[in-house]
């Protein structure tokens, strides 16, 4: 079998499951159109994410399994740029809470420049020391009064400083924006992968695995934690959206009466309308990022970098500055990884930073296994359960079933296919 | 002034809690450090072993409760850890046998091992969810309290309390016992021996005529005995949660790779670095400075570094900046 035969064959067969999944009821599908669009929207932004994943694990070898962390700023992003302004947060105490992270950003550098410009000795430590503990204080002072101001307002609802939005109360009407924050998550994404890269790049192997873990983490910490900035783990929710509601669409006469011409209730067709909303504006994106990265692979850039991958050793004697390479791979691909999670927070609509796990989505992306995730937890389910009510007990244990499913998967692909379902060329 | 207080409200809310916690996480990040030296690669697994053994012990401290046996003061999950160490073991071996030794014969790079290994994470993760649930079990019985707040205050006299739980004390007791055993071990013992001539250098080892398939299965015995144990002792401590240890894999991760990735005596100084800077940067000194501070002068703020949220980031922060300025960890550990 040739290889293009095999990965059409592979695109045929998974086209088919989606197909399946919205035409018949039939063993694991579900037979509903909505379900299958949901599964294919969610497949383009994993798409996305595995091209930024890819340009850092294959293309420079950096062996980054911190994604979620740029995942979530993405998110993070979609409320900056999205949500309406709190009423009063910035004069309560968002200024003094953007003085004081400038007074810490401050004392870092400060602290970065005594190291590097004093010479070696106890001088230059205590020196250090000092000034990173009397700008943490510094920091402190500042930022606590204007984060007790900001969340003081109206707690149960909003209790955080807000986006951009300038809509008010008819914020929804700006759904727009939350396309304009994508790219914004990517910059985010792509600023926080600067500084992280900076520190971090250095370290190979096992090390950086293990640092790009930790450094999620702490983002994922924060991001819990700081109900200044998202609300922490009181979620955000109802971000405005891109395309249209569902309920806007069920009483608009036009629409009712174009669903009807072409015989269809338009309840069901105002919820596939938007779902097909979404896929087209991801498809766009993901065709954009695909032709960009197909532009830069072929440009004499592409190949110092793929001349960079194949011998490290040999691309720095012909005087390449291998590691402001990779530091320049990394970035953009956590810049994609933002874009990406920038409009999944977009799809669901909601900030949730107590569910997002580092590790196990690294994995859920890179081995793809999503889609086919769910139906081979179904089958295994569905496979066990003669009749209702051991189905009901068992619901349990499919969540653990699709962990020890993920598992599995990963383990049988790098054994028997250690390059990927569909092998470079 | 008053420093026998603050130095008992420093114990009872610091020391003795950071004591516990940093011998289980250096019994965990001895088992990390022990795969690092001998097999060459991170085990992302590892928490998960835990809490396999975990969940092994207490099933059969349910046994034993059923059929009437306890330990006395003593918590009966005492009496059920060799059988689940030998649980343990069968299940690391298996692993190891149908895994892991293919990438060994196949001399696969690290990294791959990595993700193989976090291949293993999630199916133990399963098995475990799938054995016993994702609810927290507490299965600590026998006497509480070593000495609880109430005697000690009747003893001293003294305004502040101290209280030293068993488990507490317990953990404390048996680490000492795991690590002088290990240790014992790794120098006397000839199979200890040819384990560390392996970790030093692999070629010279096998051409020394030691049997690298041998020393494997060994370490990945010791390593099932450390990690029943130390998920154990921070079960007893604390509970057991199967996400709990998910996520104690951080910061045991942080002690082995702050002692140095390799090196035995580092992980055990690492675990301990972590657990009390985690416990220290997020305790509230409000007390303490109170106590010390002339009259009157008693803070009004709670005088807390970081709030208790941020654990798992204070154990990261840690290993990065020990990672920037000395990246073979503090003890001298192998580079990568």
């Amino acid at each position: 079998m040739t290889l293009t035969m095999r990965n059409t064959l592979l695109v045929a067969f998974v086209a088919m499951l989606y197909i399946l999944e919205g035409s018949t009821t039939f063993w694991i599908f579900s037979g509903s159109w909505d379900s299958a669009l949901k599964m294919v929207c969610f497949a383009l932004i994993g798409a996305i994410m595995s091209l930024g994943v890819n340009l850092q694990w294959g293309f420079a070898g950096l062996f980054n399994i911190g994604i979620m962390g740029f995942v979530a700023l993405g998110g993070l992003a979609t409320v900056l740029v999205s949500m309406p302004t709190t009423p009063g947060a910035w004069s309560e105490g968002g200024w003094q809470i953007l003085i004081s992270l400038i007074l810490g950003a401050v004392t870092i550098v400060g602290a970065i420049f005594t190291y590097r410009w004093l010479p070696k000795g106890r001088m230059r430590n205590v020196l250090m020391v000092v000034l990173l503990i009397l700008g943490f204080m510094a920091f402190r002072a500042v930022f606590d009064g204007g984060v007790a101001g900001v969340e003081a307002i109206n707690p149960a609802a909003t209790g955080y400083l807000g986006g951009l939005n300038w809509g008010g109360v008819n914020y929804k009407d700006l759904g727009w924006l939350t396309v304009v924050a994508w790219p914004v998550g990517g910059l985010l994404a792509a600023g926080a992968a600067w500084v992280i890269g900076k520190t971090a790049l250095g370290l190979r192997s096992d090390y950086l695995a293990i640092a790009t873990l930790g450094i999620a983490e702490i983002i994922i910490a924060v991001m819990k934690n700081e109900d200044w900035l998202g609300r922490g783990v009181k979620n955000v929710v109802g971000l405005p959206r891109p395309v249209p509601y569902e309920a806007d669409l069920q009483v608009d006469p036009s629409f009712i009466e174009r669903a009807a011409s072409l015989g269809l209730d338009p309840v069901t067709v105002s919820t596939l309308y938007t779902k097909v909303g979404y896929v087209v504006l991801f498809t766009i994106v993901l065709l954009i990022l695909l032709w960009l990265a197909e532009r830069a692979l072929k440009s004499p850039w592409g190949r110092m970098m793929r001349a960079i991958r194949d011998n490290e050793v040999a691309a720095e004697a012909m005087g390449k500055n291998v590691t402001a390479r990779h530091l320049q791979i990394f970035i953009l691909g956590s810049a994609i990884c933002g874009i990406a999670g920038a409009m999944m927070t977009t799809l669901d609509g909601q900030l949730t930073p107590g569910t997002y796990q580092p590790l196990r989505f690294t994995f859920l992306i890179w081995v793809m296994v999503e889609p086919l995730g769910h139906w081979i937890a179904e089958i295994t389910t569905s496979g066990l359960s003669p009749d209702n009510w051991f189905r009901i007990s068992m619901q349990d244990a499919a969540a653990h079933f699709r962990l020890f499913t993920m598992g599995l998967v990963l383990l049988i692909v790098l054994r028997f296919s250690p390059r990927g379902l569909m092998p470079e060329r | 002034m008053d420093f026998i207080n603050a130095f008992v409200a420093l114990a009872n809310y610091v020391i003795v809690p950071g004591l516990a916690y940093g011998a289980q996480l250096a019994l965990g990040a001895l088992g990390v450090t022990l795969i690092y030296g001998i097999l060459r690669f991170s085990n992302f697994a590892h928490g998960d072993t835990m809490a396999f053994g975990t969940a092994m012990t207490i099933l059969i401290t349910n046994g034993l409760l059923a059929l009437g046996i306890t330990f006395g003061p003593l918590p009966t999950a005492l009496l059920a850890l060799p059988f689940a160490i030998m649980l343990t073991c069968v299940l690391v071996l298996v692993t190891d046998r149908v895994v892991y030794r293919f990438y060994r014969e196949q001399k696969a790079a690290p990294v791959i091992l990595v993700i193989v290994s976090m291949g293993v994470m999630f199916i133990m993760n399963g098995i475990v969810r799938f054995i016993i649930g994702v609810r927290d079990i507490n299965f600590a019985d026998g006497e509480r309290f070593i000495m609880s707040v109430k005697t000690f205050k009747e003893m001293t006299g003294l305004e502040e309390g101290l209280a030293i739980k068993t488990t507490q004390g317990i953990t404390v007791v048996v680490a000492m016992i795991a690590v002088a055993l290990l240790f014992w071990f790794l120098n006397k013992t000839r199979t200890g021996k040819s384990m560390r001539a392996f970790s030093d250098n692999e070629d010279l080892a096998l051409l020394s005529g030691i049997n690298p398939e041998k020393v494997v299965m060994v370490t990945w015995m010791i390593v099932a005995a450390l990690a029943t144990t130390a998920g154990v002792l921070y079960g007893l401590d604390k509970s057991f949660k199967a996400f709990t240890y998910f996520q104690l894999l951080l910061p045991i991760f942080a002690s082995a790779v702050v002692g140095g990735l390799g090196n035995p005596l580092g992980a055990i100084g690492g675990g301990f670095v972590i657990a009390f800077s985690e416990v220290t940067i997020t305790y509230a000194f409000k007390k303490v400075i109170g106590y010390m501070a002339p009259n009157g002068w008693e803070p009004d703020s709670l005088v807390q570094l970081l709030s208790t949220d941020y654990k798992f980031a204070v154990s990261f922060v840690i290993l990065i900046i020990v990672l920037l300025f000395k990246p073979t960890g503090l003890f001298k550990g192998q580079s990568v």
